[in-house]
């Protein structure tokens, strides 16, 4: 598996999202899941709640440390990963297929092309790791 | 801080070549984790065995007709209990009855001893020890670059370990140690560690670095061993309750409150420190170090404030998931009477009021 896959949208803050119809499913992306170390705890916002590009919608927790998780775009939460209750390491395992976070309504399509793509997002990694 | 001028251990080159994630750790620049994941390791050195690089740990060397005197003025314990061969948790102590430091002590000889010191205290206790040795007759020498420490931890660290000497492991008692070798390099091979199972703890030249790290690892394979970074090092001390310098007890935090009154002599002679703690054994402790587990969903973390009854009533000392017993749990200071086991408290994390219990300790203890 590529480590940022093409079909993905990419924030600084190292969420990636989805595009499906007027929604989009947001998680962390492989870097983050590495950088964090097992994952045990995620803290996910209820569905139908709402957020503008950039808020803080959960918080994920490793064994050393923690990270708050921003959304990529606005929108409004139809569904949340129930699964990550019970199995947080998924978020390790598949940072970009069943460790998925939320799915959030698009309440503006357009936000989507002002993010990364999968190279830009790893050209942003790679000059991260040359400081 | 760049890479750059991080201090390294010998070993730097094959942490990297295992894919450890290095980071500076106290100026130093080591494996946090390898590729296996801190729950691994972790759970790993429980229930088969893991291997350290532990090199960044100081030596200091004690010796003379006077070593002992001295080493009896600086610390807590009674080393004068030590025949050869023997080692003892120990607390270098300041005139407030707080740490300088927390050691071990080993003795080679009568007037030969070797103590163990934290990395970031190193040099601190050197200067300490050479100011308080001039009117002793004793050699205090700072030895920790002739060394590579190394620490095989679990279960069947003994039999990985056994495979590399003739030392008959299984007769070195806990907290003993011998002088031999480990595939033919000169080693002192303790029966110490901080994981809270049985282990060793090997000294040996830095040339050898490599070799050795690497054979452990060849002939651990079988055994399920695995090289283990310093998350899951801090993991399993905190199951075991073992006190990390810098969080649960420093120059602050006197060697009673650090609830470690079994390594504070006070009828041993004088040594520097003791008045106080005498005292403080007199009047009673005003608050101890605890073990706490989280009731409520979510993780404490170092620093977190503890309240009670709404009063800010202390800070937690060292907080953490804890891998093997899947609990979240840490240690803090509390006010004496609120020490039992079973009192309720609060932590509050990022503004969260998360409900903890005074548990006991060690959470974790391995069976025998």
């Amino acid at each position: 598996m590529a480590a940022y896959p093409d079909n993905l949208h990419y924030t600084k803050d190292h969420e990636w999202i989805r595009a499906e119809g007027d929604a989009g499913i947001v998680g962390i992306t492989d870097f983050a899941q590495e950088q964090l170390g097992d994952v045990v705890h995620v803290q996910l916002p209820r569905v139908g709640e709402k957020f503008s590009a950039h808020d803080t919608f959960g918080e994920v927790e490793s064994v050393k440390t923690f990270s708050e998780l921003y959304t990529p775009v606005s929108g409004e939460v139809v569904e949340v990963n129930e699964a990550l209750v019970d199995s947080p390491e998924l978020v390790n395992s598949s940072p970009y297929g069943d460790g998925w976070m939320i799915k959030i309504k698009l309440s503006d399509s357009g936000e989507l092309d002002r993010l990364l793509s999968a190279s830009e997002y790893e050209d942003f990694i790679e000059s991260q790791k040359e400081e | 801080m760049s890479t750059e001028q991080l201090k390294k251990t010998a070993l730097n080159e094959a942490h990297r070549k295992l894919n450890g994630r290095m980071i500076d750790f106290g100026g130093w620049d080591m494996p946090v984790q390898y590729p296996a994941g801190t729950i691994v390791e972790h759970t790993t050195v429980r229930t088969a065995a893991g291997i350290f690089d532990v090199s960044h740990m100081g030596e200091i060397d004690i010796s003379g007709p006077q070593a002992l005197p001295l080493i009896q003025h600086l610390t807590s314990n009674d080393a004068a209990k030590l025949v050869d061969g023997q080692i003892q948790y120990s607390a270098l102590t300041y005139p407030e009855g707080t740490f300088v430091d927390d050691i071990l002590v080993h003795r080679f000889a009568a007037d030969h001893y070797f103590l163990c010191v934290n990395a970031s205290n190193t040099d601190k206790d050197y200067e300490w020890i050479q100011g308080k040795a001039s009117g002793f007759d004793a050699a205090v020498k700072n030895l920790s670059a002739n060394y590579t420490q190394l620490a095989i931890q679990g279960p069947k660290a003994l039999g990985v370990l056994q495979q590399l000497t003739d030392a008959d492991l299984s007769e070195i008692k806990y907290y003993w140690f011998v002088r031999d070798r480990v595939d033919g390099v000169p080693a002192i091979i303790a029966r110490t560690g901080y994981t809270g199972e049985d282990g060793f703890e090997i000294y040996f030249d830095p040339n050898e670095s490599e070799r050795i790290w690497n054979k452990i690892l060849e002939v651990g394979k079988s055994y399920g061993l695995i090289p283990c970074g310093l998350a899951a090092r801090n993991t399993l001390r905190l199951e075991a309750k073992m006190a990390l310098y810098g969080n649960d007890i420093d120059h602050t935090t006197t060697v009673l409150e650090a609830d470690l009154g079994w390594i504070c002599k006070l009828g041993k002679d004088d040594f520097i420190g003791r008045d106080r703690l005498a005292e403080q054994k007199e009047n009673g402790l005003t608050r101890k170090l605890i073990g706490f587990e989280v009731i409520d969903k979510g993780i404490a973390r170092d620093h977190c404030p503890i309240f009670i009854e709404g009063e800010e009533a202390g800070i937690v000392t060292s907080g953490s998931p804890a891998p093997f017993l899947k609990k979240n749990i840490g240690l803090a200071y509390l006010p004496i009477e609120q020490t039992a086991i079973g009192t309720h408290f609060e932590i509050d994390v990022r503004g969260r009021r998360l409900a903890a219990a005074v548990v006991q300790t060690p959470f974790y203890k391995r069976s025998k």
